[in-house]
């Protein structure tokens, strides 16, 4: 399996995402600049955290009309596993492969803390190696982690169990605490903590790793079955 | 500052306009004396910024010249962008400290936003990939709304720019005194990782070669920020506003990946510097008198923000995020394409020339021809008068205070809940301190610990200052400081290597500041000798006064150190129930410039503590020693508030308590700063090994697995015992308490 | 030329921390009359005439990029000047 870690201008987790994918998981990655045109040899697409565009305007605005969006989307609907971290979940509320938005964090300021997460749904392709319940300790870093959404897309988001991850203890006000969450389909999963500074006991906490683990578990089934 | 029409040559001189930019009458007369005529108003622009303090040293020079700068691993001294340390394999750690304190205090905001953006610009012209930043920082007692502000917008600026650019921000201090009330100290240090291969300096050598200028482009803002920098403040720097630039961390993101890019793939590039203080005038003066050569530009060139900027100005605008290149002549087809990647402005602007002079045409006119190394070099030099201040003759002559404690309870909570020794996390979690995945031991702890990606190694990084010492006697203040920062790293499992120094200083003209200045770089001097780490790079901030009073004598030692294995990192929270908890020093009741006094007193008087630099160099040694042989289980440095909050902050994490025995005076024991003390912890079967390589430690209790702390004598009676929640309410809720009271 | 001024602000429906912030600021400089503070974005943009749909154009320029409509309202106003 070989995954994208898709490089904006701005973009600076994007060398954390890749060493956790190519260091951690074991898995063939590679960078792509936001100008590119093909995503088609790539089997995962990851959006990495960072400040893409100085995040000048509003978090991931701007992100949205870059060449390789287009591709992103496409990648989406053919069902590729994308996942959105931090700024790349913001992109992915701009340009609508997810629902909803970001607003400031309630305190003002910006967070960076490790956090306790609730795994709400440990049956998507990206959690499958939690269990559902399951409390891991993931950092976040942000200052507009706020996720807002209105009463409809709240229960539309319930009704699909597309609540994939809440905070314990929630640090930014986000509407039902939720921390993160997939598309309809479940193939786009959008998350402001950061699985990818989570992938080494070192640092401090391994929680992270499973996530990515999963990924791969059920490209894997799904690829491998079929060939 | 827009200025249509320009004063003349000979209005510059009749009407002593120079005198505004900075420059005094005897160094006027020597500006014509080197150029062998009246300089024209740029002239005159490029010589005053050139010779303020800021980018020359004229007045620190005589005190900087005591540092030892040599080392085995020193691979670049001061003289650079940064300093450069070998740490073996081929790699080197690059850093340096700067201050920027009078930006800050006029719009704190932007003020230390900059200073982050300019430090890790010093830092990635050497070729260097910044990998942490650090900041000290020092303001008045969070009382009044103006302090609370700057603050907590010093904060949020250092957030925005380190956030953002994505560089994480992984230690500093903060701290709080009424010295600092009116000018603020904001200190930003950065660290970069470097292979050997890519050093780079910034030097316009071959003649012909091409001068390039990229990144942002060129506005009227900063203008004169050198010279503003080289003044007191006082009520009317509030209409200097102008000199504050505004930071855009995105565009500085996109400039530090271009010029990584370009050092590490293009061996076009000769030479590369930052246009930080003084703008296009010093990088471009610099870069030439370093290769003894001249530079010529053609200012219309220069990428502008705004039109109709005149020669001075595009020559002393301090816009941020712009540096300058030399490249291999006919080449610079692949530098421009490396920074079109990165859409921002590459262009040629000039040439380097034999002849040793900056030329600079504007519109088809020559509007500056001086020679470099005037500009560079030949500033005056001046060797202040120097006197020692009344009070110190009294303090020295005054008896040792002890304080009268009715509660040693109440004492350690009133201490936990002092701003300069709560807990910072109010501070540090607006900081991105992970980014980049490698930070190992985060903010709060000794020193904050980076590991090397790649390697078993790691960097471990401090800045230090108690300026009360310092104030006291700057001697004995300035070699604690050293002392102090090396034992934090110790204390992380680190061996020093070098140190960066930011030397905050009120008025150099007023004889008893020189004074300061000259005693404390003595006693630094003599720490860094003796603990083998060399000075490789700093800053020097005078006029850190408001109207007329000056802040404590303030040089911050940031000082960086390798820890060969990441199996040696040691943290300070206590580890286990049934560990042995050693002190290794004496404590004496030592309470000149200590917390205590400035908590029950409301001031500072009397000695500082007495420091013995060959006891504290041998106890370093063992304790490291004992570190790297795997028997510490934790470590802590004894400083602000003495044995009682060293312990009490070992126990904060609240995994594990401590049951501790004292045998001397609980006074001085408790709450004396005496110096060279480390509290250590050690696994019972490590203990014969440990007291064989470590001989001043001295086993005062264990660890226990009750949360809390408590302390009796030696007669078993209870001298004062905390719960966790006790000292974690008064530690950790001090500052958000503090910044929420209404003033 | 034309001068066109973008006001941005968040729905009504969405809670305003800054707004909140500021209004609370506000109360404790004794300023009890204020009801309610919210906070958003102004932009400037100067656009050259053209043969094109003004209105159409900028409706896309504000819905597409210059504002989110999940959180955020906006309004215009068009102004002719004579370029200098």
């Amino acid at each position: 399996m070989k995954f994208a870690v898709i490089v904006f201008p701005g973009s600076n987790c994007d060398t954390d995402m890749y060493h956790a994918v190519k260091d951690e998981l074991g898995a063939d990655v590679e960078y792509v600049w936001h100008d590119a045109t093909d995503l088609n040899q790539f089997d995962g697409i990851l959006l990495p955290g960072g400040f893409s565009y100085g995040d000048y305007l509003r978090s991931g605005a701007i992100a949205q009309f870059s060449n390789v969006m287009t591709e992103v989307v496409k990648a989406a609907r053919e069902g590729k596993p994308v996942l959105g971290v931090c700024n790349g979940f913001q992109i992915l509320l701009e340009t609508g492969l997810l629902p909803g938005a970001m607003r400031r964090n309630e305190s003002l300021k910006f967070i960076c803390q490790p956090e306790e997460l609730v795994v709400e749904n440990a049956t998507t392709i990206f959690t499958s190696q939690y269990e559902k319940g399951e409390a891991i300790s993931v950092p976040v870093a942000h200052g507009e982690g706020n996720y807002y959404c209105d009463d409809e897309t709240l229960e539309e988001l319930k009704a699909n169990n597309q609540i994939v991850f809440t905070y314990a203890n929630n640090p930014n006000g986000s509407v039902e605490n939720i921390a993160g969450i997939t598309n309809k389909e479940g193939n786009v999963l959008g998350m402001m903590p950061h699985p990818e500074r989570a992938v080494d006991e070192l640092l401090g906490s391994k929680d992270g790793l499973k996530l990515f683990q999963s990924i791969v578990k059920s490209w894997r089934e799904h690829y491998v079955a079929a060939t | 500052m827009s200025l249509q029409h320009e004063p003349t040559s000979s209005q510059i001189k009749e009407q002593k306009l120079y005198r505004e930019m900075g420059l005094s009458d005897s160094e006027f007369e020597l500006v014509e004396k080197i150029i062998g005529r009246s300089p024209n108003w740029t002239e005159t622009g490029l010589f005053s910024v050139m010779w303020s303090e800021h980018c020359s040293y004229k007045n620190s020079k005589p005190v900087l010249s005591k540092f030892p700068t040599k080392g085995e691993r020193v691979l670049q001294g001061p003289g650079e962008g940064a300093g450069i340390v070998d740490i073996g394999d081929g790699q080197a750690v690059v850093f340096k400290i700067e201050s920027h304190n009078h930006p800050s205090a006029i719009e704190p905001y932007q003020g230390a936003a900059t200073g982050v953006g300019g430090i890790i610009r010093d830092v990635f012209s050497m070729g260097a990939r910044p990998i942490a930043m650090l900041n000290s920082l020092r303001f008045g007692e969070l009382e009044s709304p103006r302090v609370k502000y700057l603050f907590e917008q010093v904060v949020a600026g250092i957030a925005g720019y380190g956030n953002c650019i994505g560089i994480p921000t992984v230690g500093g201090e903060v701290q709080f005194d009424p010295s600092y009330e009116g000018n603020p100290l904001v200190n930003a240090m950065c660290v970069g990782l470097i292979d050997h291969k890519d050093i780079k300096k910034g030097q316009a050598k071959g003649a012909g070669n091409s001068v390039m200028y990229v990144g942002a482009k060129t506005g009227r803002d900063g203008i004169h920020g050198a010279t503003f920098a080289s003044e007191e403040l006082s009520e009317a720097s509030e209409e200097k506003r102008p000199a504050v630039q505004v930071g855009d961390p995105f565009m500085e993101k996109l400039l530090m990946e271009a010029c990584l890019e370009l050092i590490q793939n293009c061996d076009a590039l000769v030479g590369i510097q930052d246009m930080g203080a003084a703008g296009l005038t010093s990088s471009s003066a610099e870069m030439a008198s370093k290769a003894g050569m001249g530079i010529e530009m053609n200012l219309d060139l220069v990428p502008q923000r705004e039109t109709g900027m005149t020669a001075y100005e595009m020559m002393l605008s301090e816009s941020q995020e712009r540096m300058l290149l030399v490249v291999e002549k006919g080449r610079e087809h692949e530098v421009e394409k490396i920074f079109a990647k990165w859409d921002l402005d590459c262009v040629t602007v000039g040439t380097v020339i034999e002849e040793q002079v900056l030329r600079l045409t504007h519109q088809g006119d020559i509007v500056a021809e001086v020679p470099v190394d005037a500009l560079a070099e030949d500033a005056p030099v001046y060797h202040k008068p120097s006197k020692e201040p009344a009070y110190y003759g009294e303090f020295q002559a005054q008896e040792d205070y002890i304080p009268e404690i009715t509660s040693f309870k109440s004492t350690l909570l009133s201490l936990l809940e002092q701003p300069t020794i709560a807990s910072k996390e109010w501070v540090y979690n607006q900081y991105d301190y992970m980014v980049r995945t490698n930070t190992v031991v985060a903010p709060g702890s000794d020193a904050a610990v980076v590991r090397i990606r790649g390697t078993k190694k790691a960097l471990a990084m401090t800045t230090d200052c108690n300026s009360r010492y310092l104030y006291l006697d700057p001697e004995v203040g300035g070699m604690i400081a050293v002392a102090e920062a090396a034992r934090n790293l110790v204390c992380s499992g680190a061996q020093p290597l070098a140190v960066t120094d930011c030397l905050n200083y009120g008025n150099p003209e007023k004889p008893e500041i020189f004074w300061q200045l000259e005693k404390s770089a003595d006693g630094m001097s003599a720490a860094c000798s003796k603990l083998a780490t060399p000075v490789i790079g700093g800053n020097v901030s005078l006029y850190n006064e408001t109207n007329g009073v000056a802040v404590y004598p303030t040089p911050v030692i940031g000082m960086v150190g390798l820890i060969e294995d990441t199996k040696h990192i040691v943290t300070q929270d206590f580890k286990q129930a049934g560990d042995i908890i050693y002190l290794i020093g004496e404590s004496k009741a030592e309470f000149g410039g200590s917390e205590l006094q400035k908590m029950k007193e409301g001031r500072i008087f009397g000695k500082a503590p007495h420091i013995d630099l060959e006891v504290e160099e041998t106890r370093q040694r063992e304790l490291l020693a004992a570190i790297q042989k795997g028997l510490i289980a934790s470590a802590h440095d004894v400083a602000e508030g003495g044995l009682s909050v060293a312990l009490a902050e070992s126990v904060m994490d609240g995994k594990v308590g401590a049951s501790v025995t004292l045998t001397d005076e609980p006074i001085g024991s408790l709450f004396g700063e005496s110096q060279s003390r480390f509290l250590v912890t050690v696994k019972p079967e490590n203990q014969d090994e440990f007291q064989q390589l470590v001989k001043d430690a001295k086993i005062i209790g264990f660890v226990r697995s009750e949360s809390g702390l408590a302390i009796d004598n030696e007669q078993g009676e209870e001298l004062l015992s905390c719960t966790l929640q006790e000292m974690q309410d008064a530690w950790k809720g001090a500052i958000p308490c503090l910044l929420t009271s209404k003033a | 030329m034309y001068k066109v001024k973008v006001y941005v602000t968040l729905r009504e429906s969405v809670l305003d921390p800054q707004g909140k912030a500021v209004m609370s600021s506000l109360h404790k400089m004794g300023q009890s009359e204020v009801e309610d503070v919210r906070i958003g974005k102004y932009l400037e943009l100067t656009l050259q005439k053209g043969d094109y749909d003004l209105d159409e154009r900028i409706v896309n320029m504000c819905s597409k990029l210059l504002s989110n409509p999940v959180i955020e309202d906006y309004r215009y106003e068009v102004e002719e000047v004579v370029a200098q």
